[in-house]
C-alpha cells in the first residue's frame, strides 16, 4: 500500500472534475492506496465530500503567510514540503497549464525525475506511459526515485468513485521564497466558456468554416453536448479563432470522450492533439480526408448541413 | 546583451516514426529540425539582439547529426554554439540540465536563456525549470509575450479558456516561449550560407563528467500509438445519418 498526494484544481473554488480521473489513478491498481488531497488557501471542509467520493482520506489545505497564488514558486516549494512531511511515496497532480508548471518546480527543487502528461500510470511500477512524438508513439517511463513524480492528461484516466472517510487538515511549510517570479494580473479570456483540456466533449471547426461568426453554428450544438468548441491549426491561421482555441500539435492537447471534426481535413499534427479521445467523429465534404482513415465514425457532407442537423437531433 | 537559446534536435512532426527494437527508432530515415518551440525562442532571442546589440549563443545538447540542425537556428541569426555531443537520442532531462548547465556556466553566464516550452520528441516539460534551479535563476514556461525592460522580463502565459497571466521576473532568467511570441523568420540564402562559416564549439558530454547511462527517467519502451483502422462511414440522407450518429454515441458508446 503507498501513500499517494494528489494536488487538486479549483476553478472558481469548485473543484474540476478533471482531478476525479487523478484521485482514481492515485489509489492505484489494488485500490487500497493511501490518497491525501491537497489543496492551497482553499476552504477545504467545503469540496471535503466531493474529494472524499473518489477515495481521498486526508484533505490537506496548504496555507501559507506569503501570497501562495501569485508565486509559483511558493507553491511549488509549500508542496514539496507537504510531500516530505506526509511521507508520500507517489505525488499526481494535472498536466495542465498550472499543474506541468508547478509539478516541474517541484521535480527540479526534489531533484527527482517526473513523468509529464500520463494516460496512464503505476504507482507500484513507479511507472507511467505517455507520449512522445506528437502521439506517434506511446512511451513507457520508468522512474528511479523517492518519490515518484507525475502529471497525468486530463480525461485520460476514467474516475471511479470509491467512497471513504475523510479529514480536513491545515498544514503551514515554513518554506523560503526568495523567488522574483511573480502573477501581477490575471487577464479573463472575456468568456465563461469551458476550457478545452477539461471539456468531456469538443466540437471543432476546420478551415471549412470559412469565417470566425460561423464558429456560433459549432457553439450552439456544443452547448447541447456540454461541449467545449476547438479550431484547427489551419482555421486559427486564417483568423477564424484565437489560438487559445487551438487543437493540436502547437495547441492544446486535448483528451475528451467524444470529439467531433467539422470540416478538419485530419493532419497529423492535429490528431497529435486530440488521438487521445476515446470517440473521434469527422465530418467532411471530401470522402478522402485524412481524417476518415483514424477517426470513429464518419459523414461525408457540408458542415453547414450535417452540424445544424445535428443540432437539431440532440434538441 | 548576451542570451542563450537553448535547442534541441528533433524529427520534424510530419515525419514518420520508424520503431527499431524495444526502446529506438530509425533516426536516419526521418528529417530533423529545430524544436519549433525553441524557434520560437530563437526568434526572439535574435531580434532582442538586433534591437539592443549583443550575441546569441545556441546551445544543444544532441547527437553529432545535431550540427545540421545547429546551421538552420544559425541562419536565423544565432552567431555562434556549443553542442553537448552524446550518443543517444534520449537523455535524462537532469542530465541534460547539467550538460546545458556546464556549458553555459563555461561560456559564462547570459542575461537570459530562452528555450522552447517543451520538446515535440520526449514532451517532458521540465529541462528548463531543472536549469533554473541548478543555475539560481528565474523561470517562467510557456511565455506567449513579452517586454524587456532593463533587468526585468513581464510576460503573458495562457492559462486556459483564454485565460493569460502577466507574470514578472527579475533577469537574468529563463523563458520559455511557445506559439504567439512571435512569427519565425524564414532564413534567406546569404543567412544560409553565412551560417556555415559560423563557429560551433563541440564538447563531448563525457568531457563535463556526465555520464549518459545514469538517467532516473528510464524509457523502457517505445510501440506504435494505436490507431484507429479507418471510419465507420454513415449512410443516407444528412438526417438519417445525424439520426444514426446521435443513436450510436447515445447507445453503443454511451458518451453522450
Amino acid at each position: 500500500m503507498a501513500k499517494t498526494g494528489v494536488l487538486i484544481e479549483l476553478g472558481d473554488g469548485k473543484v474540476k472534475e478533471t482531478n476525479f480521473g487523478v484521485l482514481t489513478a492515485a489509489r492505484g491498481a489494488s485500490g487500497d492506496n493511501e490518497v491525501c488531497a491537497f489543496v492551497m488557501n482553499a476552504d477545504a471542509e467545503a469540496i471535503k465530500s466531493e474529494l472524499s467520493a473518489y477515495g481521498a482520506s486526508k484533505i490537506v489545505n496548504i496555507t501559507s503567510s506569503g501570497d501562495l497564488g501569485a508565486s509559483p514558486d511558493l507553491q511549488a516549494a509549500s508542496l514539496a514540503a507537504a510531500a516530505k512531511e506526509y511521507g508520500l511515496d507517489a505525488l499526481l497532480g494535472l498536466f495542465s497549464a498550472t499543474g506541468r508548471d508547478i509539478f516541474a518546480r517541484v521535480a527540479a527543487i526534489m531533484d527527482e525525475p517526473m513523468i509529464s502528461d500520463c494516460i496512464s500510470v503505476d504507482i507500484d511500477g513507479k511507472t507511467g506511459v505517455k507520449s512522445h512524438f506528437s502521439g506517434k508513439t506511446f512511451a513507457t517511463i520508468k522512474l528511479d526515485c523517492g518519490i515518484m513524480l507525475a502529471t497525468v492528461r486530463p480525461n485520460a484516466i476514467e474516475p471511479a468513485e470509491a467512497s471513504v472517510d475523510a479529514e480536513v487538515i491545515s498544514f503551514s511549510p515554513s518554506v523560503e521564497n526568495n523567488s522574483t517570479v511573480k502573477i501581477i494580473e490575471v487577464k479573463k479570456g472575456g468568456t465563461e466558456k469551458l476550457d478545452l483540456t477539461e471539456a468531456p466533449v469538443i466540437v471543432t471547426g476546420g478551415r471549412a468554416i470559412k469565417a470566425s461568426e460561423n464558429y456560433k453554428m459549432l457553439e450552439e450544438c456544443a452547448a447541447l453536448l456540454g461541449a467545449a468548441v476547438g479550431a484547427s491549426r489551419a482555421a486559427v491561421d486564417a483568423g477564424y479563432a484565437p489560438h487559445s482555441m487551438q487543437v493540436g500539435q502547437t495547441g492544446k492537447t486535448v483528451s475528451p470522450k467524444l470529439y467531433i471534426a467539422c470540416g478538419v481535413s485530419g493532419a497529423v499534427q492535429h490528431f497529435a492533439g486530440m488521438k487521445t479521445s476515446k470517440i473521434i467523429v469527422g465530418i467532411n465534404t471530401d470522402k478522402d480526408a485524412p481524417i476518415f482513415a483514424k477517426c470513429d465514425y464518419g459523414i461525408v457532407g457540408d458542415i453547414f448541413e450535417v452540424v445544424p442537423a445535428l443540432t437539431e437531433a440532440l434538441r | 546583451m548576451k542570451i542563450c537559446v537553448c535547442i534541441k534536435h528533433v524529427p520534424d512532426t510530419a515525419a514518420n516514426i520508424k520503431l527499431a527494437g524495444e526502446q529506438g527508432f530509425e533516426d536516419s530515415e526521418c528529417k530533423f529540425v529545430v524544436n519549433p518551440y525553441d524557434e520560437y525562442g530563437l526568434e526572439e532571442s535574435v531580434s532582442l539582439v538586433e534591437k539592443n546589440g549583443g550575441e546569441v549563443v545556441v546551445v544543444t545538447v544532441g547527437k553529432e547529426a545535431a550540427t545540421a540542425t545547429i546551421r538552420s537556428a544559425m541562419a536565423m541569426g544565432a552567431h555562434r554554439a556549443i553542442l553537448v555531443k552524446t550518443e543517444g537520442q534520449f537523455l535524462d532531462s537532469a542530465l541534460t540540465c547539467k550538460a546545458l548547465k556546464a556549458a553555459i556556466e563555461k561560456d559564462g553566464t547570459p542575461d537570459i536563456i530562452f528555450t522552447g516550452k517543451g520538446s515535440v520528441d520526449t514532451e517532458g516539460f521540465q529541462t528548463q525549470y531543472r536549469l533554473a534551479a541548478a543555475l539560481g535563476i528565474p523561470v517562467v514556461n510557456e511565455v506567449s509575450k513579452l517586454t524587456v525592460d532593463g533587468s526585468k522580463a513581464v510576460m503573458e502565459r495562457e492559462t486556459g479558456s483564454g485565460e493569460r497571466e502577466v507574470v514578472e521576473m527579475t533577469l537574468p532568467g529563463i523563458i520559455g516561449a511557445t506559439k504567439g511570441l512571435n512569427e519565425p523568420r524564414y532564413p534567406k540564402f546569404p543567412d544560409i550560407m553565412k551560417a556555415k562559416k559560423k563557429p560551433i564549439d563541440v564538447i563531448p558530454l563525457s568531457d563535463l563528467g556526465i555520464d549518459e547511462g545514469a538517467g532516473k527517467s528510464v524509457l523502457v519502451k517505445l510501440e506504435a500509438t494505436p490507431e484507429r483502422s479507418g471510419a465507420k462511414m454513415l449512410e443516407g440522407s444528412v438526417t438519417e445519418q445525424v439520426a444514426q450518429l446521435v443513436k450510436i454515441l447515445k447507445e453503443e458508446e454511451k458518451v453522450i
